[in-house]
């Protein structure tokens, strides 16, 4: 069993005995099989102790006994609401190990399908988020948007949730037929689903007070956690990836990072939100300057990169998804490692709850928006 | 513990609270749907209900869509189009597909040749994860993964994949409404 270290504490509510209780590992508001023991005065959270690896596949070990080309497909089952960022860190790690130019089509295509797998990871985030807090309303709204996503996903890639949207050099298939009308008829609808959303949730006084000083981080704790994505920028840091280490196709499009301003649960929400509709203003722009040519890169027969190793991260809908590979200059790589960011924001939970109640914890997983998929791996 | 107090409210937001007005907005957004949802009519989408009435009323799926596999055939002479060359096997990061080839001797110019032709092909679906890196390594587009996604057996040997039923594809039942 695993050990809960929780410091002793001093005085009680009416000097009851504290409690400790198991959230987890089937509670539906962790968000898969996370389980979360909790020391409680009360209803108060004094401490908390998280333990992982229920969905623990071995996907690094896996790694290690594949060629390069194979990895992808396992890439998108790390965090499977994210499978297209996921599988574009594999391959653009690849990619510039062995020194690859990928056509700029292919660039482009991959920042218009990335920024939707974050509108939709987001909108399958703000809907959990909501449910959890007890919106129900919002959750069958978000779906409904998310599933004009994955149709898109399902028509370009040929699946909906695990895509396997990328090949090393390029991508399997151009866009498909209807792709820019599907595109845009999305990117019209979508701005009056967000002010939707907003009416029902934004001044709501439930909402409110669910959320407004719930789950406080500030920046230094942020930054020394190693928080990243909509977390970290909740808290006002402003650190971004695509701004400033830009891959595939942001060095030329025009976006702003928005930011939190007192790192509670409400402000996370917000930027999340803002972030959607800067994923917006990215498809269309990158969907205008289009350009033409093919979107495949020639390949050597195998994918063999120099023997050394290679740090790349792209900014993931959670954060920085980051891919470290060593190559012995073999065929199957010597050794992966994923920095997940579900991962690392979960280490921020104990200090965002402890103070708060129980039903507070429910809404702070929510706003840090894990994935156990990616944390076990 | 550091807690960000609440900003305060304005004159104009307490009204606001005091009236309901955010919930009384939140109200008639739903109730909206709700009408919606009777009449089928939505100002932004154009339709209203969503649902999709499953085993009556099937989706259409995508052309590229990942589903069960098949073996094409020549549709003049109806052989099959595997030339058994193991290249789906090599690309499976599963190791889900089996080729099983013979040698036959057949005759060409007049000088008795050795061939090698497909005899059996096993595709295990219950580990298949539809990558779809098998119907980009043929060479011959006879492997390709297709619109069909009912997979469910009774069984777990259900899942292997001979190679008649590779050609030939499952019985699914259609349900009418």
């Amino acid at each position: 069993m695993h050990q809960v270290e929780i410091a002793t504490t001093q005085e009680t509510l009416l000097d009851s005995p504290e409690m400790v209780l198991n959230m987890g590992p089937q509670h539906p508001s962790t968000h898969g099989v996370l389980r979360v023991v909790l020391r409680l005065d009360g209803e108060t959270v004094i401490d908390l102790d998280c333990d992982i690896g229920y969905l623990h596949r071995g996907m690094e070990k896996i790694a290690e006994n594949r060629m390069y080309t194979m990895i992808a497909p396992y890439w998108d089952r790390l965090d499977y609401i994210a499978a297209v960022s996921n599988g574009l860190v594999w391959v653009e790690t690849v990619e510039q190990m062995m020194g690859l130019a990928v056509p700029p089509r292919a660039h482009y295509l991959r920042t218009i399908l990335t920024e939707f797998n974050r509108i939709a990871s987001h909108l399958l985030w703000l809907a959990t988020h909501a449910l959890d807090i007890g919106a129900i309303t919002v959750l069958l709204w978000a779906l409904r948007e998310r599933e004009e996503i994955l149709k898109i996903f399902e028509r370009q890639f040929g699946a909906r949730l695990t895509c396997h949207a990328w090949r090393v050099g390029g991508m399997p298939n151009d866009a498909y037929d209807d792709f820019e009308k599907d595109v845009r008829q999305f990117a019209n609808n979508f701005p009056k689903r967000l002010d939707e959303y907003e009416t029902v949730l934004s001044e709501n006084r439930i909402w409110l007070s669910r959320t407004v000083g719930i789950g406080v981080i500030s920046a230094a704790d942020a930054i020394a956690i190693g928080l990243s994505g909509p977390s970290l920028r909740g808290s006002g840091v402003p650190w971004d990836v695509r701004k400033s280490r830009p891959y595939a196709a942001y060095a030329d499009v025009d976006f702003d990072v928005p930011l939190g301003e007192n790192g509670d649960t409400y402000d996370r929400y917000l930027v999340r939100l803002e972030e959607m509709r800067q994923s917006r203003r990215i498809i269309l722009q990158a969907l205008e300057n289009l350009p033409d040519g093919p979107v495949n890169a020639k390949l050597p027969k195998v994918v063999k990169p120099p023997v050394g190793d290679y740090y790349h991260s792209i900014e993931g809908p959670k954060g920085e998804i980051g891919c470290y590979l060593v190559s012995d200059g073999t065929a199957q790589p010597y050794r992966v490692r994923v920095r997940p960011p579900s991962f690392i924001n979960l280490q921020a939970l104990k200090q965002m709850c402890v103070g708060h109640l129980v039903a507070d914890v429910v809404a702070i997983i929510g706003t840090l928006d894990i994935v156990l998929g990616e944390i076990d791996r | 513990m550091p807690l960000v107090k609440t900003p305060k409210p304005t004159w104009s937001q307490k009204l606001k609270r005091f009236f309901m007005i955010d919930l009384i907005k939140g109200l008639g957004l739903t109730l909206k749907y709700n009408i919606g949802a009777i009449t089928d009519k939505d100002s932004v989408a154009g339709k209203g209900i969503y649902t999709e009435q499953y085993p009556k009323v099937r989706p259409d799926v995508a052309p590229r869509f990942h589903g069960a596999p098949r073996l094409n055939m020549d549709p003049e002479t109806h052989d099959t189009l595997c030339i058994a060359c193991n290249l789906c096997a090599i690309a499976c990061p599963e190791d889900c597909i089996d080729v099983i080839a013979m040698d036959v001797e057949i005759i060409v110019a007049g000088k008795p040749r050795r061939k090698k032709v497909l005899d059996e092909f096993i595709f295990d679906t219950s580990r298949c994860m539809f990558c779809a890196l098998c119907q980009e390594a043929c060479p011959t587009a006879c492997l390709e993964l297709t619109q069909e996604f009912e997979l469910a057996t009774y069984s777990r040997a259900g899942f292997v994949w001979n190679r008649e039923m590779l050609e030939q594809g499952r019985e699914t039942v259609k349900y009418t409404s």
